[in-house]
C-alpha cells in the first residue's frame, strides 16, 4: 500500500493495520461464505456434490479456520497493533517483524484450508492443523509476542493502558494453549500425517483445555481488549470503572483456564475434573459481566449515540450478546442441563451466540470506527452501516432461535421413552425433525454474510475515497510548492 | 496481603504483568489436567481392550481424514436412554490406544462408539456410497471414492512406528512381541508385529474381504474393518453392572 499524507504514517506503522484490517474483512466474507454453504449442507445434502474436498466433514473446519483464524485473527492483530502504538504514542519496534507476523499468518491459513480440504487435520475435535503448520504458528505467534511486549517497553506513558492488558494475556494464553495442545509425533518428516502424543481420556481433556480456552482467550479475552479501546474511543467517555477492570481482568484470566473439562461432562472423564470445571465455569459468570458491565455503562451519559450512532450500536449489541453467551454457558456447564444439551445444535448455537453476536459484531464496530481513520477519511455510506447492523442482528437471531429449537428438540427425543418404556424415536426420525431449522440456520446465515458483504463494500469505498481525497491534497500541496 | 500494594506496579511494569499472567494462566491446567496421567484410577482395568491391526488403524486414519467426528461422537453416557439406543457406557480404557481421541461433541448423526457388528459389511459399503439409500432421513454425504481408491500401504510400518513412540504397544523387537504374547495373546499379538505390518494388512483385507470386492484393498476396506471393530473389544457380559462405577 502506498504512503499516504496521514500525519500519523511516520510517528506510527499504520501500513501493517491497514494490511490486517483488510484482510480481516476479505476473511470474513470467505469465511463466512463457507458456514452458508456447509450449513446449506446439512439442510439439503445434494450439496455436497460427492465431492472429497467439499464434503462437509472436510469442508467445516474451513469454514471455522477462515472466520476465527482469518476473520478474528486478522482483526485482532489490526486492532492490537493500532491500539498498543496509541496508547503507548510509540511505533512498533520493528516493521520487518511486524510484515513478517502478516505474511506469515496469511500463509498459515491459506495452508491451512488448503490441508483440510486434502483432508489433513490432526482430527482432535477442532480439527487442529498438522504439525508443519503449527509450527509456522509457534514462530508468527512468539514474533507477535516479541513486537507487542518490545513496543510496550518502549511507551511513552509510564501506565500500561488495560486494552493491553488483555492483548497481552491473550498473546501469552494462546501460545501456552498451542504449544500443549500440539504435542504430536509425526508418521515421518516429509508425511503430513501425525499422531497425537496423548490418548483417550487425557487427550480428551488436554484439547479441551486449549478448546474452551481459544474461546476464552483468543475470542475473548483479545475481544475485550478490543472493546476497552474502541467503546470509550467511539463513545467520547472514560471507560465506567477502573475498579471493576482490574479485578474483573485477573478473575477472567485466572479463571478461564479450568472450565474446559465441561464439554465432557458424563463421559469417561474422571467426575472430579468435570465437577471442578462446572463449579469454574458458574464463577466464570461473575468475572464475564464485570467486562460487559463495564463496557455498556461506559455509555451511561451518552445512551442518545445508540440512537444516533450505528457503529455504537454494533458495540452495545456486541456487549449484550457477550452477557448472553456467557450466561448461556455457565447454565450449560451445569450437568442436568448438560445431559440434554450435549451432543446437540443447542451447543452450536451457543457458540454462535458469542461468536457472531460478541466477537463478529464487535470486530464489526471496531473496524467501522478504525478504518476511516487510517485512511485519514469519513465512512463511505452511514446508509450501508445501518442495513449490515440490521441484516447482521436478524441474522444472528435467526440462527440462535433455530438452534435452540432444534437442540433442545433432539435432546427430548432422544430420551423420551414410550408407554412400554422403549425409546419412542428413531435416531433416523429425529433428523427428520432437524430439516426445518437446519433452513432456518442456513437463512439466517445467509442475512449474515449479506451484512459483511455490505460491509467489505462500504469500507472498500471508504477506502477509495480517502485515497482520492490525499491525492488530491497532495497535488494541491505541490502546486503550492511549485508556485513558491 | 501487604496493605501498601498497589495495582499501580503491575501496571507499570510489563515484566511483572506477563509473569503474573503466565501464573494466573497456569494453575488451571495443572491442577486439572496433570493428575491424570498419575491417578490409576482414571483408566479402568479391563480385559479385551488392544490396538488396532494394521488395517483397523488405516481405517482409523480415514475416519479422521473425512473428519467424522465432526457428526458423530464415540462416547456413549450413562443414562438409560443411551444405554438402550447404543449399549453400554464407553469406558476410559477403550480408548486409551486412541492417538487421537474420538469422543466427538456433536450428534449430526448417532453414536458410533459400539457400531462395530451392528450391521454387515455390505450395509455399512452400501451406507457409505449413498446413505440415502439405506436410511432416507440421512443428511450425511455419500462417500463413493472410498470404493473406488486404492488403500495407500506402503507407509503403515511408519505409522505404527509413530503409534508406538507416543506408547502404543506395537512391536518391533522379538521381546516386544513376547511381552505382547504374554499381554494380548499369540494371535492379537502377531497383528501387533510392526516388521510384518502390510502381510498382516492384506492379510486381513482378504480374509474379511469388507467391501465385498476381492480384486484388491480399497479404503473402504480399511474404514469398514474398523467401525466393526468399534465398541467390540471388552466383554460386559464378564463385568457386574456397577464394576466400573468407582472409575467415575
Amino acid at each position: 500500500m502506498a504512503v499516504t499524507t496521514y500525519s500519523g504514517a511516520e510517528q506510527y506503522n499504520f501500513d501493517i493495520v491497514k494490511k490486517f484490517a483488510v484482510m480481516s474483512l476479505v476473511w470474513a466474507v470467505v469465511g463466512m461464505f463457507v458456514g452458508v454453504y456447509i450449513a446449506s449442507e446439512l439442510a439439503w445434502p445434494f450439496l455436497n456434490f460427492d465431492s472429497p474436498y467439499f464434503s462437509f466433514g472436510r469442508f467445516r473446519p474451513v469454514h471455522t479456520s477462515a472466520v476465527i483464524f482469518g476473520f478474528g485473527g486478522s482483526a485482532l492483530f489490526a486492532t492490537s497493533y493500532y491500539v498498543v502504538q496509541r496508547t503507548c504514542q510509540t511505533r512498533l519496534i520493528s516493521d520487518g517483524m511486524a510484515s513478517f507476523t502478516f505474511w506469515g499468518w496469511q500463509t498459515i491459513i491459506v495452508t491451512a484450508a488448503l490441508s483440510y480440504v486434502m483432508g489433513y487435520s490432526q482430527g482432535r475435535e477442532y480439527a487442529e492443523m498438522e504439525w508443519p503448520i503449527d509450527i509456522l504458528i509457534e514462530v508468527v505467534w512468539v514474533t507477535y509476542l516479541i513486537l507487542f511486549v518490545g513496543t510496550i517497553m518502549r511507551r511513552k506513558q509510564p501506565h500500561i493502558y488495560v486494552a493491553n492488558w488483555f492483548y497481552l494475556s491473550f498473546i501469552l494464553a494462546t501460545a501456552l494453549l498451542h504449544t500443549f495442545n500440539n504435542l504430536s509425533m509425526p508418521v515421518d518428516l516429509f508425511s503430513m500425517k501425525s499422531y497425537s502424543l496423548f490418548s483417550g481420556t487425557q487427550d480428551a481433556m488436554t484439547q479441551w483445555w486449549y478448546g474452551h480456552n481459544a474461546v476464552g482467550f483468543f475470542l475473548t479475552a483479545a475481544f475485550l481488549g478490543m472493546m476497552y479501546y474502541f467503546v470509550p474511543k467511539q463513545a467520547g467517555r472514560p471507560i465506567y470503572s477502573y475498579r471493576l477492570s482490574i479485578v474483573h481482568f485477573w478473575a477472567l484470566s485466572f479463571m478461564y483456564m479450568w472450565v474446559g473439562g465441561h464439554h465432557l461432562h458424563w463421559t469417561a472423564l474422571p467426575d472430579w475434573t468435570s465437577s471442578l470445571a462446572a463449579a469454574f465455569s458458574i464463577l466464570l459468570l461473575m468475572p464475564s459481566w464485570g467486562g460487559m458491565i463495564n463496557g455498556i455503562m461506559t455509555l451511561s451519559g451518552a445512551w442518545d449515540k445508540l440512537r444516533t450512532d450505528p457503529v455504537m450500536r454494533f458495540m452495545i449489541v456486541a456487549l449484550s450478546f457477550y452477557g448472553m453467551s456467557t450466561f448461556e454457558g455457565p447454565m450449560m456447564s451445569l450437568k442436568e442441563v448438560n445431559a440434554l444439551s450435549h451432543y446437540t445444535d443447542w451447543t452450536v448455537g451457543h457458540v454462535h451466540s458469542g461468536a457472531l453476536g460478541w466477537v463478529a459484531m464487535i470486530s464489526f464496530g471496531s473496524l467501522y470506527h478504525m478504518i476511516p481513520k487510517l485512511w485519514d477519511t469519513k465512512i463511505y455510506s452511514r446508509k450501508l452501516v445501518e442495513w449490515h447492523f440490521w441484516l447482521a442482528t436478524i441474522g444472528i437471531v435467526l440462527y440462535i432461535v433455530a438452534m435452540w429449537i432444534s437442540g433442545i428438540t433432539q435432546g427430548l427425543m432422544w430420551r423420551a421413552f414410550d408407554e412400554f418404556g422403549n425409546l419412542q424415536y428413531s435416531f433416523a426420525e429425529s433428523v427428520a425433525a432437524m430439516m426445518p431449522f437446519y433452513a432456518m440456520r442456513a437463512i439466517g446465515g445467509m442475512f449474515f454474510l449479506t451484512g459483511a458483504t455490505l460491509m467489505a463494500v462500504n469500507m472498500y469505498m471508504t477506502i477509495r475515497q480517502g485515497k482520492r481525497e490525499n491525492a488530491a491534497l497532495e497535488a494541491k500541496l505541490a502546486a503550492k510548492m511549485a508556485h513558491a | 496481603m501487604n496493605l501498601n500494594f498497589k495495582h499501580e506496579w503491575i501496571e507499570t511494569n510489563i515484566g511483572l504483568m506477563a509473569v503474573l499472567t503466565m501464573l494466573a494462566i497456569s494453575v488451571g491446567g495443572l491442577v486439572e489436567i496433570a493428575p491424570l496421567f498419575f491417578i490409576d484410577k482414571t483408566v479402568e482395568k479391563v480385559e479385551g481392550v488392544r490396538p488396532y491391526t494394521p488395517l483397523e488403524q488405516r481405517g482409523r486414519d480415514i475416519y479422521i481424514r473425512e473428519g467424522c467426528y465432526t457428526c458423530h461422537s464415540q462416547m456413549i453416557r450413562p443414562f438409560r436412554d443411551e444405554k438402550l439406543r447404543y449399549g453400554h457406557y464407553s469406558l476410559a480404557a477403550e480408548s486409551q490406544y486412541d492417538h487421537p481421541f474420538q469422543w466427538g461433541s456433536k450428534r449430526t448423526g448417532p453414536d458410533l462408539a459400539r457400531v462395530g457388528g451392528k450391521y454387515s459389511n455390505q450395509w455399512q459399503v452400501q451406507h457409505l456410497v449413498a446413505p440415502r439409500s439405506m436410511v432416507p432421513e440421512s443428511v450425511m454425504p455419500n462417500y463413493p471414492w472410498l470404493l473406488t481408491t486404492k488403500l495407500d500401504i506402503s507407509d503403515t510400518a511408519a505409522r505404527m512406528k509413530a503409534l508406538r513412540k507416543v506408547g502404543v504397544p506395537y512391536s518391533l523387537t522379538q521381546a516386544e512381541l513376547d511381552a505382547n504374547i504374554e499381554k494380548f495373546g499369540e494371535t492379537v499379538a502377531k497383528q501387533l508385529h510392526i516388521p510384518d505390518a502390510q502381510k498382516n494388512l492384506v492379510e486381513q483385507a482378504n480374509f474379511g474381504n469388507y467391501d465385498g470386492d476381492r480384486s484388491g484393498i480399497s479404503e473402504m476396506d480399511a474404514l469398514v474393518a474398523y467401525l466393526q471393530v468399534l465398541g467390540t473389544m471388552v466383554d460386559f457380559s464378564k463385568y457386574a453392572d456397577d464394576a466400573f462405577v468407582g472409575n467415575r
